[in-house]
């Protein structure tokens, strides 16, 4: 419990301006757990690297959950994996999002009649920020879902109460 | 007047304030929601098993001293070479006896079997005989390393 951390009943123009300028922060640095499943995770690799440069909205891959920001769900989350992406996204500090990259992850995709491995979707274990549609998606698919998040992130309120 | 130390002095106060405010200042804002799980020690969504205070083998030392001072060799010897031309037989007489110091520790750890995984056996002592006829070392002891 901070002191600024869901404080304050309403806004007057002092909290919304400090809401606008951590928003502007969390959003401008977006650190990602360095995490991924399945082959959604290569086109998220090909996301990093120098064609498409995650970098430059401010999307590191962070080697622990701890100084991370988002986690991207990269692929198919089968039953056994659920359990660790539950911990992984557990372990994570708040404020933390999470971006489900791909058919399977947003609903079990083609596992979705006869996985009887796969968790069918994984809005089941930890609440879903963004769903980027596609099997998997272009690169150019998970930029706009990260642009998506920080639409979200620059409209929501950190020292507001929660209704 | 500030004197040279007094702008060392202002300059660390400035330093140790700059980290403090910081660290204070999150403090304050960042949220802290700490539950049993996120508290959790972190290996990779696994159950945290055993104790990490692992013990390792006393053999990773010397590798790693021996590694150390080649890497040290590497770093002093590259711009050495970029420039000893310029200082004719002097600089090359400097690096010569720097390889040649390092070279002798070479063949010294060479020689201790420090470049050995396996450690050669030590050879035990030899006891003359004539003086001391009547001590037996059995031979148990002397095998162990």
């Amino acid at each position: 419990m901070g002191l600024l951390d869901k404080q304050f009943a309403d806004d007057n123009i002092v909290i919304t301006t400090v809401d606008d300028l951590l928003n502007w922060a969390r959003l401008s640095s977006l650190w990602q757990v360095g995490f991924g499943l399945a082959c959604c995770a290569i086109e998220m690799m090909a996301t990093s690297a120098s064609h498409y440069d995650f970098d430059r909205f401010g999307v590191i891959p962070r080697p622990s959950p701890r100084q991370s920001d988002v986690i991207i769900i990269s692929g198919t989350v089968t039953l056994k994996m659920a359990l660790r992406v539950k911990r992984l996204y557990e372990q994570m500090p708040d404020p933390k999002y999470v971006i489900s990259m791909g058919s399977c992850s947003n609903c079990g995709g083609p596992y979705w009649e006869h996985g009887y491995h796969v968790l069918k979707g994984v809005d089941r274990v930890v609440p879903v920020d963004v769903y980027v549609p596609g099997c998997p998606p272009r690169p150019e698919a998970l930029l706009e879902g990260l642009m998506k998040l920080q639409e979200k992130i620059r409209n929501e309120s950190s020292v507001k109460k929660s209704a | 007047m500030l004197t040279e130390f007094g702008k060392i002095f202002v300059f660390i106060l400035i330093a140790i304030l700059f980290v403090v405010v910081a660290l204070i200042a999150a403090k304050i804002i960042r949220p802290a929601r700490p539950t049993h799980e996120k508290l959790l020690t972190y290996e990779c969504g696994e159950n945290p098993e055993g104790s990490p205070w692992v013990k390792f083998n006393i053999r990773f030392y010397v590798v790693a001293l021996i590694f150390l001072i080649f890497d040290v060799e590497v770093v002093l010897l590259i711009p050495w070479a970029l420039v000893y031309q310029d200082y004719g037989i002097a600089g090359f007489a400097v690096g010569a006896i720097f390889l040649l110091l390092l070279g002798l520790g070479m063949a010294y750890e060479w020689r201790k079997g420090d470049l050995e995984w396996d450690r050669p056996k030590p050879i035990p002592p030899i006891l003359n005989k004539s003086m001391s006829p009547d001590i037996k070392i059995p031979k148990e002891e002397i095998e162990v390393v």
